[in-house]
């Protein structure tokens, strides 16, 4: 450093969220010892993943000054679906008998191409209709449980090792998850920071009518926004069906989008649009990721956690509003 | 002249995190006088007013009102304690009726549970009238036009009955007519023995109203002076701390091939029957009083607004533009009236907002290199005040919002360039600068539309003005026959651009 002398107040103000992220990590290793070891990380990644993944997707939601409600009710069709593909021709319970395995890439190309059109068709209703992203999405929700409990009335389960190697592989002892978890977090950014995509979904949720003035296709990159949500909604979907084993039509993914709501807006991505920063998503996924965990190893019991989780969501969004105001 | 102030501000110095946009400032206001403030864009005058009104209390100082030493933390409390302001940045509730935007936090109650609608509707009637507004209170604020929101700003200020009312740049959104109405209203106010801090950076306006001035630079004060004493190459001097010589400094360049014929141009109800040519090298000014269609006019050339009717040629080639990226396709650019309203993202960087337009150039991954060196050469070039050009455009001063949006669209390198009130908020010397800067775009065969409500502006800049009046085109004058007797003649006339031409 040179003349500039290190601004710690400027620092910390900007990436609060990681202090509290250290601070929780601290406290939680300071009351039970075993939190550190690496088998309870490694537990506490693969568990956020799924949720996280679909965290990153919505943030591009909520940045553009909408709210994506139906991913966890796509994510458990697409599992539903994918999973119904790779059970074994010989499994008697099988939901497509006749039809056998098909390899797990090309099933897992399927499951996002599926995620994609979902995401495609609200996108476009949201963009051209200018229908509320929260009614848009409330409706595609109902629609896409409804449509999974239509697709197969029970649990698809015996999927074949292949397409499990995502949600439940290692790789050298590590497990392929949370790979794919790193791999969307870095994409994410990519996008954000590195792309026209992102600037134009930066400046819409801003001021979308600078946006259209400044020349940028509102409709186009709306659309994309949920179509590029919807895609980590399905991944996230067969992760779950990978990991667990199964697709449960009723279950799978269940309130999901409430959760990664709350980590995208833990991790600093205002309601308000214009506002958002990967790493912080990131590291509000962590931070309620340890809540879980710890308070699981603590033996806490899951209303008290629920209401850590609820204080914890909604003092992040007031110190957030507070920062903000001042800026204006 | 009483000696007695009604405020006064001593040593007020502001620190907003990496800028001290105060340093020590001081202010001593007569009650029923207009203080003007001046300075550049960026010296700190909308910062000092919002001080004293508690939007952003002081870092340090002391404000004396009325005898006594205040501390307002909010504008609700100096509102209560008799000072009102019209903001340089308008803020209505667009959705909501100007009679609700009017009594905004102290509707009249029927009882305490009920609105009281009738008497909220005939308190705007009675107040407009009082003010010879021609308004309908029962319109939705987005309805109006920029220049009417701004005058129900100013009624709603005038109505709180404050002893001092700042008025930070009022006249920017208004026509000759309607700052005729203004000065009218300050006029009747000053005999009521209120106080008026007047900002502003228009001269002849500074010269006209003014009792007292007061001249900030870089966020220091300068000096206070009677109007009286100064003139205007004083002020300037003192303002900008060298001379600005000419204001307009245009120069005749010669007109080449037409670059844009519009044929009877239809929208809505705004834009009737616009027809009109464009050459390279020229600029093409636009004048007529608010709500003339000026501004829907270039809104619908560049796809902003649904085109109803005519057909428009750029180059010889039919072109139907529909949406601005269409129209940034084809090489036109439009800096937007409405700054706030669809020019800046206020939370993104300079840097970001001035690429903006031009993010297709910079490939993917986006160059961000190119991007900084891009954004560093406009704002060298415009000299736009900012700490750096990462900070926010939201926390810039108005006029240095201005300059970063002319940067964004001379990044786009456009061969036509529409600018609609392209200096409002902008300083003098910056003034000047920019009209060089268009007398030079034509010069390199650039065709230029300039709208404007400043008559020495368009009379000073345009080669050709094009006279509008109700969403038809009423004339066009050359250069040689340039009178703004003429103009608003035009401008107030019923008469087609055929019988306009007959009668010249
Ligand atoms: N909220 C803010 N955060 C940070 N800096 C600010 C903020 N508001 C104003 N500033 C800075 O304070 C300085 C003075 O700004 P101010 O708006 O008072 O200028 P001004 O004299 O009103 O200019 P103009 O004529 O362009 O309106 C500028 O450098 C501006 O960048
Ligand atoms: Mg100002």
């Amino acid at each position: 450093m040179n003349s500039k002398s290190f601004d710690f107040k400027k620092f910390a103000s900007q990436n609060f969220i990681w202090l509290v992220l250290i601070a929780l990590v601290i406290i939680m290793g300071i009351a039970q010892p075993s939190f550190f070891s690496v088998n309870n990380l490694i537990t506490l990644l693969s568990g956020e993943a799924v949720k996280g993944i679909m965290a990153f997707g919505v943030m591009f939601a909520i940045l553009s000054k909408g709210i994506d409600l139906t991913i966890g009710a796509s994510a458990g069709l697409v599992a539903c679906i994918t999973a119904s593909l790779v059970q074994p021709a010989d499994y008697a319970n099988a939901l497509h008998p006749g039809l056998g395995t098909l390899p797990a890439p090309v099933v897992l190309v399927i499951g996002l191409l599926i995620g994609a059109a979902i995401g495609a068709v609200y996108g476009a209703l949201i963009a051209y209709t200018k229908i509320p992203p929260f009614i848009a999405t409330l409706g595609a929700q109902l629609i896409c449980r409804a449509s999974a409990k239509i697709y197969t009335n029970r649990p698809v389960s015996n999927l074949s090792e292949s397409f499990r190697f995502l949600g439940s592989g290692k790789i050298g002892g590590f497990p392929v998850i949370i790979l794919v978890f790193i791999v969307m977090f870095i994409i994410s950014a990519f996008l954000l920071t590195q792309t026209r995509f992102g600037k134009n979904v930066y400046a819409i949720g801003g001021n979308d009518q600078a946006a259209r003035v400044a020349g940028i296709n509102v409709e186009k990159n709306l659309i994309l926004v949920y179509v590029f949500c919807s895609v980590c909604a399905a991944l996230a979907g067969m992760l779950l069906a990978g990991r667990s084993g199964s697709a449960d039509p009723a279950n799978s993914g269940l309130n999901y989008e409430l959760d990664a709501i709350a980590a995208a807006t833990v991790g600093g991505t205002s309601h308000t649009g214009g506002i958002c920063r990967a790493s912080g998503v990131l590291a509000g996924i962590l931070i309620l990721g340890v809540i879980n965990n710890g308070l699981v190893m603590l033996k806490v019991d899951d209303n008290m956690t629920n209401i850590v989780k609820g204080l914890i969501i909604v003092g992040s969004v007031v110190l957030d509003m507070r920062k903000n105001a001042k800026k204006a | 002249m009483s000696q007695e102030y009604i405020l006064e501000m001593t040593d007020i110095v502001k620190e907003f995190p990496g800028v001290r946009a105060l340093k020590g400032v001081q202010l001593k206001v007569r009650p029923g006088t207009v203080h003007t403030l001046m300075g550049e864009n960026g010296a700190g005058k909308s910062t000092l007013m919002k001080c004293l009104i508690g939007i952003h209390p002081p870092t340090s100082g002391k404000i004396v009102y009325d005898g006594r030493e205040v501390h307002f933390k909010s504008t609700l409390e100096a509102i209560k304690a008799g000072i009102s302001m019209i903001h340089q940045e308008l803020s209505p509730v667009p959705e909501r009726s100007v009679a609700e935007n009017l009594w905004l936090g102290r509707v009249p109650m029927k009882n305490p549970f009920m609105v009281d609608h009738k008497k909220m509707r005939e308190d705007s009637i009675a107040l407009f009238e009082k003010l010879g507004l021609d308004v309908d209170p029962d319109a939705k604020m987005k309805e109006l036009s920029v220049a009417k929101m701004q005058m129900v700003e100013i009624a709603k200020a005038v109505s709180y009955d404050s002893r001092i009312v700042i008025m930070d740049e009022p006249t920017s959104a208004l026509t000759d007519v309607e700052v005729e109405h203004l000065f009218r209203i300050i006029a009747e106010l000053k005999e009521k023995n209120v106080a008026i801090i007047y900002i502003s950076h228009k001269m002849d306006e500074i010269f006209r109203i003014s009792d007292d001035i007061s001249v900030f630079r870089d966020g220091e004060y300068v000096t206070t002076d009677l109007a009286s004493n100064l003139d205007h190459d004083k002020l300037i001097t003192l303002m900008v701390g060298r001379e600005v010589t000419d204001m307009f400094p245009k120069v005749e360049c010669p007109i080449g091939e037409t670059v844009l014929k519009v044929e009877h141009l239809s929208a809505g109800r705004a834009v009737k029957d616009v027809s009109f040519e464009l050459h390279k090298g020229e600029i093409l000014g636009f004048a007529g009083l608010v709500g003339a269609g000026r501004t829907e006019t270039v809104e619908t050339l560049f796809g902003i607004r649904h085109k109803t009717g005519g057909r428009v040629w750029k180059d010889g080639k039919e072109i139907d533009i529909r949406s601005p990226e269409q129209a940034i396709a084809h090489k036109i650019a439009l800096l937007t009236e409405d700054r706030r309203g669809n020019g800046i993202v206020g939370l993104l960087s300079i840097k970001e907002n001035t690429a903006l337009a031009s993010l297709k150039r910079y490939g993917f991954p986006l160059n961000h290199k190119k991007m900084i060196s891009d954004t560093e050469e406009y704002v060298e070039k415009l000299r736009t005040k900012t700490p750096s050009i990462d900070t926010p455009i939201q926390n810039l001063s108005g006029g240095n919002q201005q300059k970063v949006l002319v940067g964004r669209w001379l990044l786009t390198d456009p061969d036509i360039l529409i600018v609609d009130e392209p200096t409002r908020g902008i300083d003098v010397g910056a003034k000047s600068e920019i009209h060089a800067l268009l007398t030079q775009l034509a010069g390199e065969g650039k065709a230029i539309i300039m709208i404007s409500s400043e008559m020495p502006e368009v009379m000073g800049m345009s080669d050709r003005i094009v006279i509008m009046h109700e969403g038809y085109t009423t004339g066009v004058i050359d250069r040689s026959d340039f009178s703004s007797e003429l103009i608003l003649k035009y401008a107030t006339s019923e008469t087609s651009d055929q019988a306009a031409a007959g009668k010249s």
